[in-house]
């Protein structure tokens, strides 16, 4: 019973879901299924927040290492939920919107954790820096025509790309570096970029299948 | 015939009737006369003349135009769909043109009974001629009129109506979804039987997937734990479920080699589904004191916070082997570069195109598109799951031949200049067009 209520109703969405596609009534059937997903993941929120207290409030009474990281985001969490519960510094007070201008919890999403997802993006300039230095390393043929194709690419979108083959003549226009980035972008890439779009597109029906006829029940937690 | 002045400009002194049309004026009063409408705009004329030339100052001459009514105007039920909305199209005023056109856009009115009232129910640029009101009730008739408008000025069209908007039960515009649909689901269906009768059937080695095992095991000599990150997607998400379904079977491995397996989550549900698949992996390898609830746990829903926290984990924990399952973003990179700084055995799997990439250059196996979804299947080695996959193949070749066959034909179409063979390479395009 356990397992078979799922499985029951994740037939019968599953179906309802395919058949909305070419049987246009389905559709309005779809949309009060995808509600009713939005509805039971906010309240699996509360499941989260279970587990985020759970699991921090546990180190923090173990003393285990890094509780001090747990008490600063159980703080955190704490803080920021009161905030947004009692709408405080909000117009309208309780009744108002919790992102009233001058409220606490806008003040803490503008200032705290705006600044915060700025400094972990930006991060990503550092990381895209090492990890090209590594994957362009030349160590094979694959390698090397990656990198001279990366080169180009690279090249042909700054202003010094256009300047370096403007002297060539119109008989060898397709060699100017900006033709060549057009070439690569629309020709190469799109052919490849699409070869792994039909196998995702094939693997996608694949395991919508296998997931609607219960051939695989993992996501479950049962074997099949 | 309905006909409406307006006045558009201060200083209209000259009694109505009395007009010098703009250019075009003539031609629109020739071609739509019934529906002018005329209106003042300006007194600009006098204005314009040298004072040398004008030396005793002339009264201001009026100007007036006509701006013709949009033509063939027409109201249809949308086809192909759940009703509720209804096209209207319309030819555009002759005044409608890219060079000196006085129209400005058009506005579309609807009224329940042809005298009205009409109320505006949508507006659209000039040089258009075509609207979807999807505010119509279904099964409720209605007229429609199109007004051209310049300024202050508009012309309207005679209505049109009354026009029923109704639902249809069958989307014949995605007829080929529906038969690739049924084609490729039973190409799976029958390999899938196939296979359980017996057959057999040759999968490719995926070297990202051999090395889970070894992976796994790396990380019990270490005494290190696992991180397995299943994306960033919610459980309505194929690449997630995909995701899930691949935890299990690592799960299995983990508990068999007695390895610590840790996973956080950005979704609750998601942690939810992860703590049921592991916790029937765990029985399933005969050792259920190896599931540990606590080490499946809910972060935030949050992108960067939850980078953060992995991040986290991953410079605090040391794990031996990261594994990273499902939709990945801009974090990609962040997680798997962090995780090779702590010397950690990367396998990365995605479906998102724009984020192999990143992958490929930090990770040492990375799957690739089909290769995340086959995963599943190749790990259990269930034949039926193994049916799936060459039920894959067989999607794989059909749009192979497909590709290669509109190549041929659109190429030929193209040397040639053949109606026939354009018309060929057309239909080839059309099985696979989505709308």
């Amino acid at each position: 019973m356990q397992r078979a209520v799922p499985f029951a109703i994740t037939f019968v969405t599953a179906w309802v879901l395919l058949w909305a596609v070419v049987v246009p009534p389905i559709d309005q059937i779809r949309e009060e299924f995808v509600l009713f997903f939005d509805i039971l993941a906010a309240f699996a929120f509360l499941l989260g927040g279970a587990s985020l207290l759970g699991r921090h409030g546990r180190k923090i009474r173990r003393r285990a290492r890094g509780w001090g990281y747990s008490a600063a985001c159980l703080g955190a969490f704490l803080l920021t939920l009161g905030l947004g519960l009692l709408k405080v510094g909000g117009e309208g007070g309780l009744a108002g919107s919790v992102t009233a201008e001058g409220s606490a919890l806008g003040w803490i999403y503008e200032y705290v954790f705006g600044p915060c997802d700025a400094s972990l993006i930006s991060l990503l300039a550092f990381y895209v820096a090492s990890a090209s230095f590594r994957a362009f390393r030349v160590r094979n043929t694959e390698a090397t025509v990656m990198l001279v194709t990366a080169f180009i690419v690279l090249l042909g979108r700054t202003f010094l790309g256009g300047v370096a083959t403007d002297w060539l003549p119109e008989q060898l226009a397709p060699l100017k570096i900006p033709n060549l980035v057009q070439w690569i972008m629309s020709v190469p890439v799109t052919a490849g970029n699409r070869a792994i779009m039909i196998g995702i597109a094939l693997g996608i029906i694949s395991t919508s299948l296998k997931v609607m006829l219960g051939i695989d029940r993992t996501y479950l937690g049962e074997d099949a | 015939m309905i006909a409406r002045h307006h006045m558009a400009g201060a200083g209209a002194s000259r009694p109505r009737g009395c007009c010098l049309p703009l250019p075009g004026a003539a031609a629109a009063r020739r071609a739509t006369m019934p529906a002018l409408v005329v209106a003042l705009a300006a007194l600009a004329a006098a204005s314009v003349a040298p004072a040398a030339q004008a030396p005793v100052a002339e009264a201001p001459i009026p100007y007036y135009y006509l701006i013709a009514a949009p033509a063939d105007v027409a109201a249809v039920d949308h086809p192909n769909d759940n009703g509720g909305t209804i096209v209207i199209t319309w030819t555009p005023s002759v005044n409608d043109t890219p060079d000196g056109g006085i129209v400005t856009g058009y506005v579309i009115r609807r009224a329940r009974a042809v005298t009205g009232p009409y109320e505006d129910v949508g507006r659209t640029t000039a040089r258009t001629g075509r609207y979807i009101d999807s505010s119509a009730e279904t099964g409720v008739p209605f007229f429609y009129r199109v007004d051209a408008v310049a300024g202050d000025v508009s012309s309207q069209a005679d209505p049109v109506g009354p026009v029923v908007s109704a639902y249809q039960w069958f989307n014949w515009d995605r007829l080929n979804l529906a038969v690739l649909g049924v084609l490729l689901s039973g190409a799976v269906l029958w390999w899938v039987n196939a296979l359980k009768r017996g057959r057999t059937a040759n999968v490719r080695r995926i070297p990202a997937l051999e090395a889970v095992s070894e992976a796994v095991g790396r990380a019990t000599e270490m005494g290190r734990p696992i991180l397995f990150v299943p994306g960033l997607q919610d459980m309505d998400d194929m690449q997630t479920v995909a995701a899930i379904t691949i935890l299990g079977r690592v799960a299995s491995i983990t508990a068999e080699y007695d390895a610590r397996l840790e996973v956080p989550t950005t979704r609750s549900l998601v942690m939810t589904a992860a703590r049921d698949a592991v916790q029937r992996a765990c029985l399933g390898a005969g050792r259920p004191d190896a599931y540990n609830p606590e080490s499946i746990y809910y972060v935030t829903n949050e992108q960067f916070g939850y980078v953060a926290a992995i991040n986290g984990v991953i410079c605090r924990e040391r794990p031996a082997t990261c594994l990273y399952f499902g939709a990945f973003f801009a974090e990609s990179l962040i997680l798997s570069e962090t995780g090779r700084s702590v010397g950690a055995v990367q396998i990365a799997g995605t479906a998102e195109t724009a984020q192999v990439p990143f992958f490929l250059a930090a990770c040492d196996y990375v799957l690739i598109g089909e290769e995340f979804y086959a995963a599943s299947a190749y790990l259990s080695g269930d034949p039926r799951q193994l049916g799936s996959l060459k039920g894959q193949d067989v999607g794989k070749v059909f749009a192979a031949a497909a590709i290669v066959l509109g190549c041929l034909l659109a190429t030929a179409a193209s040397l040639s200049g053949s109606r026939t063979l354009e018309t060929l390479a057309g239909a080839v395009r059309a099985v696979f067009r989505a709308q």
